[in-house]
């Protein structure tokens, strides 16, 4: 299923020879947690705009399942690649590369985590949720990391469903179902995904060629990649308005998707139509605007629904775009 | 005459003890947790279920 190996260098990694030097910290950094933050925050987003009122308690159970499942995947990913992660500088410095934890360890760890958390979510919710949480526990860990990541350049592009299914597995954990609303939350992390990631590859490209990892950038090179940023983000700019346009979102959503949008739409043509130096600024910027940019679009639902701000709806829509009933 | 097999030192010792506490705070949460969700999934239910 994959490609060749790097040898782990066990004399730089005491935590091989079964000197188990980890603490705690150790551990939760094996979770990922800047990942986990993004996906506490949109599947939070997702139970809250949710038409139906959950209990605390549940609702607290559902977050916790979710994040620890994510946390989990995090772990079995850092299990898998600790031979890729000791030669790229991004990431030398993580537990099993850096020696505190052996990659047994992360592996076990991952895998009770995993069972826990898919477990936790059936019983506090149901199992439509449950299925859900392990399908992208299995996603982002097998078919992601032990597949996809070092066979094709499209593998951050079909991975990042994994980190686009949060809030699918949130709504479902309220709601029973998976209707339109989680679908598009889903797309919009999902057509995120490309140009945030290879945003940062283009800046990091030298990394990914000496770890073998088939990024776009190192594949295609750094045109096509520009190209491809700006295609997706054509793409993202209206599905980020969709939730306005469906009646799920308000006004302030529809102000900060269109305004926002047109400043990442911006950014990707600058970076597609830029030459030289100026190509690794401006992917820095977009980068880190893209996180500004996600963030802004679910915080914003997410005010809507705690202020009590209405969705535009049917006739919001029918109103916006002049049309009479 | 017996081996003295692997001695920690004290760093690892008080690693290990980290460990050890979040271990147990974390199955005292799961404990807590599975109690919780219980209450509010069966609330009276719980104490009238047929035997």
């Amino acid at each position: 299923m994959t490609e060749a190996r790097i040898e782990l260098d066990a004399s730089a990694t005491p935590a091989l020879a079964g000197i188990n030097r980890g603490g705690v910290g150790d551990f939760v950094s094996l979770l990922k947690p800047r990942v986990m933050s993004l996906v506490v925050f949109t599947a939070v987003v997702a139970l809250a705009v949710a038409p139906v009122s959950v209990h605390p308690v549940i609702a607290f159970a559902a977050i916790l399942s979710i994040a620890i499942g994510a946390g989990a995947a995090g772990a079995l990913n850092m299990w898998y690649d600790a031979d890729i992660d000791q030669v790229m500088a991004r990431t030398r410095e993580r537990p099993i590369p850096a020696g505190t934890v052996a990659p047994s360890e992360a592996l076990t760890f991952g895998l009770i985590l995993s069972v826990f958390s898919v477990l936790v979510l059936g019983l506090a919710t149901n199992w439509l949720a449950a299925g859900l949480l392990a399908f992208t526990i299995f996603f982002y860990a097998v078919i992601y990391t032990m597949w996809l990541k070092r066979s094709t350049p499209q593998n951050i592009v079909i991975g990042g469903a994994a980190g686009a299914f949060p809030p699918v597995v949130a709504w479902a954990a309220a709601t029973g179902t998976v209707t339109l609303e989680p679908i598009v939350l889903f797309l919009i992390i999902f057509f995120w995904t490309p140009p945030h990631f290879w945003a940062l590859a283009l800046v990091r490209s030298g990394d990914y060629a000496r770890a073998g990892v088939p990024m776009l950038p190192v594949v295609s090179g750094i045109d096509e990649t520009r190209r491809q940023i700006f295609l997706y983000s054509l793409v993202l700019v209206p599905i980020g308005i969709a939730p306005a346009v469906l009646g799920f979102g308000g006004w302030l959503y529809l102000a900060v998707s269109v305004s926002l949008g047109a400043v990442f739409l911006g950014l990707a043509w600058r970076l597609r139509s830029g030459s030289g130096n100026a190509i690794g600024p401006v992917a820095r910027r977009l980068f880190g605007f893209s996180i500004l940019y996600l963030f802004a679009l679910f915080a914003a639902l997410l005010v809507e629904h705690v202020a009590g701000l209405p969705g535009l709806g049917a006739q919001g829509v029918s109103g916006l775009l002049g049309i009479s009933a | 005459m017996e081996e003295p097999g692997i001695v920690l030192t004290d760093e690892q010792k008080k690693r290990r003890r980290g460990r050890s506490i979040a271990i147990g705070l974390a199955l005292a949460g799961l404990v807590l947790l599975l109690y919780l969700i219980t209450i509010v999934k069966m609330g009276p239910d719980i104490v009238e279920r047929p035997m």
